[in-house]
């Protein structure tokens, strides 16, 4: 479903990611985890092109982004994208911000925007918030319907960078409920996430990025529960428990 | 500090500010009542406030000249307004041919009088294009004046509000499968024509002062806006009451479309917390 052949990316001289090859597969869930400034939200725009890559190939479904004469705007709409800071459309309400592409976009009437975005706001379980603007709602809220703004699209593959990572602790159960629902429903998903436990459960492979290339990759068990790489034991450690890795980790960095 | 502290202990610092406030309170008043001892008052109240001649200026001030000050003001802002966002859209442009025409045009109109504007747009254009007519005679004329006037600098404001908008709106809507331009129109300026609602309304202002210079364009008795109306009467008259009540006129618009605006920022500024 998502296919990336020798993917590079720079800023200035800045090498942000240096060749990076990797697939997933129709119903995959694929988690990538990796330190701060490793390139995973590079990676993860560079899928639908939100960011040009400096060379390489991306095919997402079957279309070559990465073809100058590919029609990104088509393309864009099959692949959903769900931003760390949600960036719902604050003057808009939620039935319209999940409305308006589908008006806009895909040319759908009034009555059926309205009908798809009501189905897909249950999913997230938001049916009563539909009047609501986004500043009246919480974060976790924000992020759900963000994801059924995606959703009601109708796309074939779903993207998430740090969905949960601008969120308060308690409302990120919420998120990783609606994308582990999504997973079971069999979407094709690739998320960037810190949550190990999220990881370890819905993925059906976890990429360790490091440095701008793939170290590691394998199931959720191996990569996380057993890493090879000593770069994927050592930031393994910090995450899965802060607290104690950085007694030890204060010499290294 | 320590000296002058050492030499008057007793003069706290509170008592020294009370003195000197008292000072600038007691010179006021001297410079207060002597303007008023000075003043023939039967003279100012003869000329200023003359009831027979206000009653004379009554409705024609309100129907001719606060009705064309506004025809000119509205349609004015309008041409602006659409003629700003297009200039701002250009700005913004990836094609540099719409960036250079848009900054050489902002930059032309921004460093030019009104003034100049107006006669150009009413003695020039005619010369330039024989036989053109602008729709709707000096109307047209003003409101063209004024639009191209006040386009470069609500450009400019609108720019800002565009640019003010976070960068992930316009990467969600592209995500969405909306092209550039659909993003633009439909979730960025939207939200950026919000942002620059304060600043527009004291655009709006500033057009509404300037709309006076539509007397440069030869217009007719009925076509007279306040500031034309009221100083011909006040020649006529050789009183300045008209005058007077014509800068009433203004300032009761003006005013609270200030205060509006003021309030329509701070507004905005808490919001954005
Ligand atoms: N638009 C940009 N211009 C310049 N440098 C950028 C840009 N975007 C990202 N970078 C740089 O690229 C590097 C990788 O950034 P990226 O956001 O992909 O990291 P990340 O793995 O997602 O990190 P995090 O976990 O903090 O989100 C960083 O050093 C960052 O400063
Ligand atoms: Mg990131």
């Amino acid at each position: 479903m998502i296919e990336v052949r020798d993917l590079h990316k720079s800023f200035g001289d800045l090498k942000v990611l240096r060749g990076i090859d990797l697939e997933v597969a129709a119903g995959e869930v694929v988690c990538v985890i990796g330190p701060s400034g490793s390139g995973k939200s590079t990676l993860l725009r560079c899928v639908n092109l939100l960011e040009a890559p400096t060379s390489g190939t991306v095919i997402v479904d079957g279309a070559e982004l990465t073809d100058p004469e590919c029609d990104l705007d088509a393309v864009r709409r099959r692949i959903g994208m769900v931003f760390q800071q949600f960036n719902l459309f604050p003057h808009l309400s939620v039935l319209a911000n999940v409305t308006i592409a589908q008006r806009r976009v895909l040319r759908r009437s009034a009555a059926e925007a309205q009908k798809v975005a009501r189905a897909n706001l249950e999913r997230v379980g938001l049916a009563d918030k539909i009047d609501a603007y986004p500043a009246q709602l919480s974060g976790g809220q924000q992020q759900r319907v963000a994801i059924a703004r995606a959703l009601a699209m109708g796309p074939s593959v779903m993207l998430f960078d740090e969905p949960t990572s601008a969120l308060d602790p308690e409302l990120v159960g919420d998120v990783l409920g609606v994308m582990r629902r999504l997973a079971l429903d069999g979407m094709t998903m690739m998320v960037v996430t810190h949550e190990m436990s999220f990881a370890r459960e819905v993925a059906d492979r976890v990429v360790f990025m490091d440095g701008g290339v793939i170290v590691e990759e394998g199931p959720a068990a191996e990569v996380i529960g057993a890493p090879s790489s000593e770069r994927a034991r050592t930031f393994l450690s910090r995450v899965l428990d802060p607290a104690a890795a950085q007694v030890g980790e204060v010499e290294e960095a | 500090m320590a000296t002058a502290e050492g030499a008057a202990p007793r003069l706290t610092r509170r008592r020294r500010r009370q003195l000197v406030l008292g000072g600038e309170y007691a010179i006021f008043l001297v410079v207060v009542i002597a303007l008023l001892g000075s003043a023939d008052w039967h003279e100012i109240h003869a000329n200023f406030a003359n009831w027979s001649i206000a009653k004379q200026v009554f409705p024609d001030i309100i129907t001719v000249g606060l009705r064309n000050t506004l025809i000119f003001t509205i349609t004015g802002f309008t041409l602006g307004l659409a003629g700003g966002l297009v200039l701002a859209l250009m700005r913004l442009s990836s094609a540099a041919p719409y960036r250079w025409f848009a900054l050489t045009y902002i930059e032309a109109f921004r460093g030019l009088p009104a003034l100049l504007i107006f006669v150009f747009v009413g003695t020039g254009v005619p010369l330039a294009f024989p036989g053109t007519n602008l729709p709707g005679g000096v109307y047209g004329q003003a409101a063209l004046s004024l639009g191209l006037v006040s386009a470069a600098y609500m450009a400019e404001t609108i720019r800002a509000g565009i640019e003010a908008v976070p960068r992930g709106q316009m990467e969600a809507a592209r995500t969405l499968g909306m092209s550039q331009g659909k993003a633009m129109r439909s979730i960025v300026v939207p939200q950026a024509l919000r942002i620059v609602i304060p600043p527009l309304t004291n655009e709006l202002v500033l057009l509404f002062k300037d709309s006076s210079l539509a007397l440069f364009l030869g217009i007719t008795l009925q076509e007279r806006e306040l500031s034309k109306y009221s100083s011909d009467v006040a020649s006529q008259q050789g009183n300045s009451t008209p005058i007077i009540i014509a800068a009433f006129c203004y300032l009761i618009i003006t005013i609270p479309l200030s205060y509006l605006a003021r309030r329509l920022e701070a507004r905005q500024k808490r919001g954005q917390r």
